[in-house]
């Protein structure tokens, strides 16, 4: 798996050496020496700093799911969103017995996030505790990360933000309310609120106790209704799955199947 | 019958005042013409206005449809500036002595259709006011296609002034011996421009070695580099994991329906040109012809990738990319895709395999039907794949009812593409206001009337 990341990393940027001396472009060494100590200041790789304290993730169990879209209700009024604005988006699918089932899909904080590769300016990054962030205050709006993300975790603001009042987080990329019009924004798993131990948004809205946050470093997850979990054992007991596991991303977020569905074969795709 | 060759063997006192016509003659069509363009330009600059203050949204875009038309309207527009390469760098290369008098057009049209395709990148952002940060390279992103494309066209847009610039050197004390002893403002400035950018040109060997050197090292250089520049374009669709995008066949595919439409612009502004200056002499109607037969090349070579593409994707089956085939085969998209097949398609073919089709008239339909046609094609390229849903829902599917999918047309986006086009003309207008039209130096050299612009001896190598 770590093999693999790697592997898809060194590509890329081998790819970019690549283009970049096709177009001709001089005094790129140091241009590119500066972009990639810019990136890893913003995402260390394991054995550099001291080790984060914390490892997001989350589980969705499906088993449980009602479809009564309170946690998008919950996350759009946290964040001041328009009503397309689906950070966390409850699809209706159908398994394969033809029944209909519930499925919330926030951003997967993904281990190996395409839209961290494919920014022209950086805008968006990884945290050391696996967060994928924007920075609206640098992002141009090319929405070429829109086009990488599988899983459509990606909303432009088209127009200008609803208005907001005073906001308990100062306006930075772990807290991006108001959005900025004319720049990408998505699920941040509340990002601004997990260091004082509170949960987000969509996990303490949700009346089913579907959605748990989730700490790998710690091996404990908790959903709204105080439900704390191993998290491992809860996750191997149950047969989670990934979503879209085949596109190499690593997501981190797990869903507990519970209808009989495929994630991989439904929804997949490709 | 006379070839080419002969029928461009005029006096060069004949070519010197064709060439210069348009420089010191205001037909009476010009200002209006000019007042026109220059409206339509204007409304789209009203419309970028419009989309500034009240966002993105106004151009019908979403959620699921984050790409529409400015994005294909930057490949387009970037497309059609490849015609410059084909008829100067690749007839160049190949010694086809016959486009000589074509050369100063379809470079030109390369020049003034470049930057008015990498305009597009301004409406393209959302936040238009930062686009800056593409310079700035504390910011840069080098794993980013987006950046690559922006390395890309620059480059290429040098090249392109370049290659504009170095046939027209020993044109310019020509030109400016010529506009002695008129009077006038603007003839005065022509002279001066004139000898800034080609003061030093005397015609010696050396000078003339060093300059056909150049050429052709350009010459190389451009063709590699176009190439290039529509694969990179590709590569910010086909590097993603999007079925519809991700296409290996892309690079090609985009390059050849660059040359394709850029050839057919080459036809429209060769022939508007001929008619609105009066180059009946230089330019004959088997010029249009003959560039009608390369236009036809690429064209068959672009039917041959679609094919292709839609052939593996759709027999493939797999639900997306099936999904997506489908709906542009008999989907909702059927109607653009089958006037691409028809106007772009078939009809170049048959214009140019049936012998009373195969004259001026017929190539110049053939070449306004594949401009708008390669238009729409791309349209057909970027819009499916983006608003083709990823999370397979069943509803999600069905909220997707417009003819484009989840992208609405406005006047907004209508606007902005029509004033680029508009600028294509309003740009030539006014760039051979300035600049000869024909290339006279390597005419006479290509003519072969024995002397070259300064009495020099001709290499009839053609470099």
């Amino acid at each position: 798996m770590t093999e693999e990341k790697l592997a898809r990393r060194r590509f890329l940027h081998g790819a970019a050496l690549g283009a970049a001396g096709l177009a001709g472009i001089g005094s790129l060494g140091g241009a590119f020496e500066a972009s990639t100590s810019l990136a890893s200041s913003r995402d260390p790789e394991p054995g550099g700093a001291a080790k984060p304290v914390h490892q997001w993730a989350m589980v969705i169990d499906l088993r449980y799911c009602n479809g009564c879209k309170l946690c998008t209700a919950g996350c759009q009024a946290a964040h001041g969103l328009h009503a397309d604005q689906t950070w966390i988006e409850v699809f209706t699918m159908r398994n394969a017995a033809g029944e209909t089932y519930h499925m919330p899909r926030p951003c997967m904080m993904c281990e190996d996030p395409p839209c961290v590769q494919v920014c022209p300016v950086s805008a968006n990054f990884r945290t050391a505790e696996g967060l994928t962030l924007v920075d609206q205050s640098r992002c141009i709006g090319t929405r070429i990360c829109m086009n990488a993300c599988p899983y459509q975790a990606r909303y432009f603001n088209w127009s200008a933000p609803r208005p907001v009042p005073r906001q308990p987080f100062p306006q930075e990329p772990t807290w991006p309310v108001p959005q900025v019009e004319g720049t990408v924004g998505k699920c941040i798993f509340c990002a601004a609120m997990l260091p004082s131990g509170m949960l987000p948004e969509c996990v303490t809205r949700c009346p089913m106790g579907v959605i748990y946050l989730g700490d790998l470093e710690a091996d404990v997850a908790t959903n709204g209704m105080g439900n704390t979990v191993t998290l491992s054992k809860f996750l191997a007991e149950n047969d989670a799955v990934k979503f879209k596991e085949s596109y190499g991303t690593h997501p981190r977020v797990f869903y507990i199947p519970g209808h009989g569905q495929d994630l991989e074969s439904d929804t997949a795709g490709g | 019958m006379l070839t080419l060759e002969e029928n461009v063997v005029a006096g060069r006192d004949d070519v010197v005042a064709a060439a210069m016509r348009p420089v010191v003659d205001t037909p009476s069509w010009w200002w209006p013409a000019v007042a026109v363009l220059g409206a339509v330009v204007a409304l789209g600059v009203v419309a970028w206005a419009v989309q500034l203050a009240d966002g993105l949204g106004v151009a019908g875009y979403n959620d699921r449809a984050f790409w529409a038309v400015y994005e294909a309207d930057l490949v387009a527009f970037v497309g059609v500036s490849y015609g410059g390469a084909v008829v100067s760098a690749i007839l160049r290369l190949t010694n086809a002595t016959w486009r000589a008098p074509l050369t100063r057009i379809a470079e030109g049209t390369a020049l003034v259709t470049l930057p008015i395709g990498m305009i597009f990148i301004i409406p393209h952002l959302g936040s238009p006011w930062r686009v800056w940060e593409l310079v700035w390279p504390p910011y840069w992103n080098l794993s980013s296609p987006i950046l690559w494309d922006f390395f890309a066209v620059s480059t290429y847009l040098l090249a392109t002034a370049v290659f504009f610039y170095l046939p027209l050197v020993p044109d310019l004390p020509i030109a400016r011996r010529w506009l002695a002893g008129r009077g006038g403002l603007r003839t005065r400035g022509c002279r001066a421009l004139y000898k800034l950018l080609g003061g030093g040109w005397e015609g010696t060997e050396s000078q003339r070695r060093l300059l056909h050197g150049s050429i052709g090292l350009v010459a190389i250089m451009v063709i590699p580099m176009a190439v290039s520049v529509h694969s990179v374009l590709s590569f910010a669709f086909a590097s993603s994991s999007r079925s519809g995008y991700l296409e290996t066949i892309f690079p090609v595919y985009f390059v050849v329906a660059a040359l394709y439409s850029g050839v057919a612009l080459v036809v429209l502004a060769v022939a508007a040109g001929r008619r609105l200056f009066h180059l009946e002499a230089f330019i004959h109607p088997r010029h249009l012809v003959r560039l009608g037969f390369v236009m036809v090349v690429f064209g068959a070579a672009y039917i041959y990738l679609t094919f292709t593409e839609y052939l593996v994707d759709g027999y493939s089956g797999t639900t997306d990319n099936a999904a997506w085939v489908r709906q542009i085969l008999v989907g909702r998209y059927w109607v653009p895709f089958w006037f691409y097949f028809v106007a772009a398609g078939l009809v170049p073919i048959m214009v140019m395999a049936i012998r009373r089709t195969r004259n001026a008239t017929g190539v110049i339909v053939a070449s306004g039907l594949v401009v708008v046609a390669m238009w729409v094609k791309r349209l057909v390229i970027v819009i499916p794949p983006a608003t083709e849903p990823l999370v397979r829902s069943p509803l999600a599917a069905a909220g997707i009812a417009g003819r484009w999918g989840s992208y609405h047309f406005t006047w907004v986006p209508i606007s902005i593409t029509l004033a680029a086009t508009a600028a294509i003309p309003l740009l030539l207008l006014i760039l051979f206001r300035f600049v000869p039209i024909l290339p006279i130096s390597e005419m006479e050299e290509l003519a072969g009337d024995g002397e070259g612009a300064q009495g020099m001896p001709i290499r009839r190598e053609g470099l």
